[in-house]
């Protein structure tokens, strides 16, 4: 579905107020990776990183300053129109819809700018319009909607004419709890129904951790990490946390192949690699439990220590 | 053929009905830009009161003239002149909107915005007009009509070229609005009147760069039959439709070229 091979974007920036300095901004640097389709993946980075950048290249708004792009079997920045019929795209900070009118009536228009038939239009509208509950705020002006509304307003017009890849750049930037987990049901829907490849940029690690099977990991314009969440964890976060409850508050306690990172009262909190059990035995041998559980390394933490690394 | 207009129609009727939304201010505006350019051509009257001809050309003459420029260019205001807002679309990065989409970016350019309000220079072009027709003694022939029928679109294509190629700076600079104002505006000031007033550079330039003297200087010379001060070839009296074909290609090439230079914006 989509493939990158050695894709750089180099940007050139004057500088200075009296000598005008060039200078060369390397926004993506040979980057190069596969995705096949029906995968949902996730695309990850600090600010300024090249994550839209990267994105840009791939629906045809940026021309690449060298390497190869193919999306859906197309050069997107030469076939661009005919790319844009089968991707779509929805950037979070970008207002696709129109101001001033009602919902609907941005609908219709993007219907008829995509050309879809009036069947396969009203099928696919009948649908968003259960799956996001857009009825409430259909004859709504696009101005008056709450930002959640919006999102999902977006969303829709993003996929009436049926794409068969679907970018996001920060889908649920600013959203509350309710409506990000309406968002994220909505993407894992139309991946798994309708088999859509979609590729998202998020800072939210929920939605990477909910929604992603694989992960894209870009610092500084580089790609560093391109594989699955589950060996990420491994190869950056292989301690674990065993959480204790004594009965009482103790000194740290001294276990062989842990290490106590936190004390609380009676509550303790051990740093650990490899197998639980053998660790929970020896803890049990040395202090009285009441309760005790084991967390994972969290995403959010890995993902800090990756870019630490680069 | 026929499908872009009708997306056209569609879009710019979605335009005008968001804009009626804001009534009261609709109609101050339309009233405003009548206003301001009746005002325009009082300062054209204001001149004659002063001199009797400037070169060759008595009031009614130029009435005419203003009359055939400041119609294409009310057109040309009306259908692209949110164009000085183009910068802005393209320094936030709110063209990549358009570029996703599968039409072309011109096409959808032309397609966002409709300035209804600008009617009222419009109306002001055409009362011009019949204050032209009215008190010039012209000799009708089948050629007059027609040429002065088809100035006045070919007119609003040259205006909407010189536009457009003017739109295309945004794309290097960001910000040369008010680079592109001196060619649009400035140039379309010139036009309303004679160019056998100005001296040879100035006119060599609204000639044959910005074409502007084809929008109103040489239909008039032939509707008026009036002998060219210049003693150009009769033909370029004709070369109006001809010019602004050529006008309007280059300046959707000149775009195609400059949208490959786009560098969106960050976030």
């Amino acid at each position: 579905m989509i493939e990158v091979e050695g894709l750089s974007k180099q940007f050139v920036v004057r500088r200075g107020r009296f000598r005008r300095e060039r200078h060369i901004v390397e926004a993506v640097r040979d980057i190069s990776f596969r995705v096949e389709r029906g995968e949902l993946l996730g695309y990850l980075g600090p600010n300024g990183a090249g994550k839209s950048t990267t994105i840009k290249m791939l629906t045809g708004i940026l021309v690449p300053s060298a390497g190869r792009v193919q999306v859906a079997g197309l050069d997107p920045s030469r076939r661009r129109i005919e790319l844009a019929r089968k991707i779509g795209a929805m950037f979070g900070q970008r207002i696709q819809l129109w101001w001033d009118l009602p919902l609907i009536d941005s609908f219709e228009l993007l219907r008829h700018i995509y050309r879809v038939p009036a069947d396969r239009y009203r099928a696919s509208l009948a649908r968003f319009r259960e799956v996001l509950e857009l009825d409430p705020f259909l004859s709504t002006p696009v101005r008056q909607l709450s930002l959640g509304q919006r999102i999902r307003g977006e969303l829709t017009a993003a996929m009436l004419h049926e794409p068969e890849l679907l970018f996001l750049d920060e889908p649920t930037i600013g959203l509350d709890v309710v409506a990000k987990q309406r968002v994220r049901d909505f993407l894992v829907e139309i991946n798994r129904e309708n088999g859509v490849t979609v590729l998202l940029t998020t800072h939210d690690l929920g939605d990477i951790e909910r929604l992603c099977s694989r992960l894209l990991v870009i610092d500084h314009g580089k790609l560093i990490w391109d594989g699955g969440i589950a060996e990420l964890k491994e190869r950056y976060g292989p301690e674990r946390m065993l959480i204790v409850d004594l009965e009482e508050p103790a000194p740290p306690l001294q276990v062989e192949g842990a290490r106590v990172e936190k004390v609380d009262g009676p509550r303790q909190w051990l740093r650990f690699q490899g197998p639980a059990a053998e660790l929970t035995a020896r803890v049990a041998a040395t202090a009285r439990l009441v309760d005790l559980q084991i967390t994972e390394p969290d995403i959010e933490e890995i993902v800090r220590r990756i870019y630490q690394s680069s | 053929m026929v499908e872009p207009v009708f997306l056209w129609r569609r879009l710019v009727g979605a335009q005008i009905r968001s804009q009626l939304q804001y009534r009261a201010s609709f109609v101050l505006d339309v009233t405003g830009a009548f206003l301001i350019s009746f005002i325009d051509f009082v300062a054209v009257l204001v001149i004659f009161h002063n001199v009797p001809q400037l070169g060759t050309w008595n009031v009614h003459e130029v009435a005419l003239l203003y009359a055939v420029s400041s119609i294409s260019f009310a057109l040309t205001d009306l259908a692209i002149g949110h164009l000085d807002q183009f910068p802005q679309k393209v320094r936030d990065g709110n063209f990549d909107i358009l570029l996703v989409r599968p039409r072309g970016t011109l096409y959808q350019v032309i397609c966002s915005d409709f300035a209804l309000r600008r009617l009222g220079k419009a109306a002001q072009g055409g009362l011009v007009l019949v204050y032209a027709l009215a008190s010039l003694h012209v000799d009708w022939t089948v050629g007059r009509a027609a040429l002065l029928v088809v100035a006045v679109p070919a007119g609003t294509v040259i205006f909407a070229s010189v536009w457009v190629v003017g739109a295309c700076l945004a794309f290097w600079t960001t910000d040369g609005g008010e680079f592109t104002n001196a060619f649009t505006y400035g140039g379309t000031f010139l036009a309303q009147y004679p160019i056998d007033i100005y001296s040879a550079w100035l006119r060599r330039f609204l000639a044959y760069v910005v074409a502007l003297a084809f929008v109103c200087y040489f239909p008039s010379l032939y509707v008026l039959g009036k002998p060219d001060p210049l003693g150009l070839p009769r033909l370029l009296d004709f070369a109006s439709p001809l010019v602004a074909l050529a006008a309007a290609l280059a300046a959707g090439m000149i775009w195609r070229g400059a949208v490959r230079h786009y560098r969106s914006a960050g976030g």
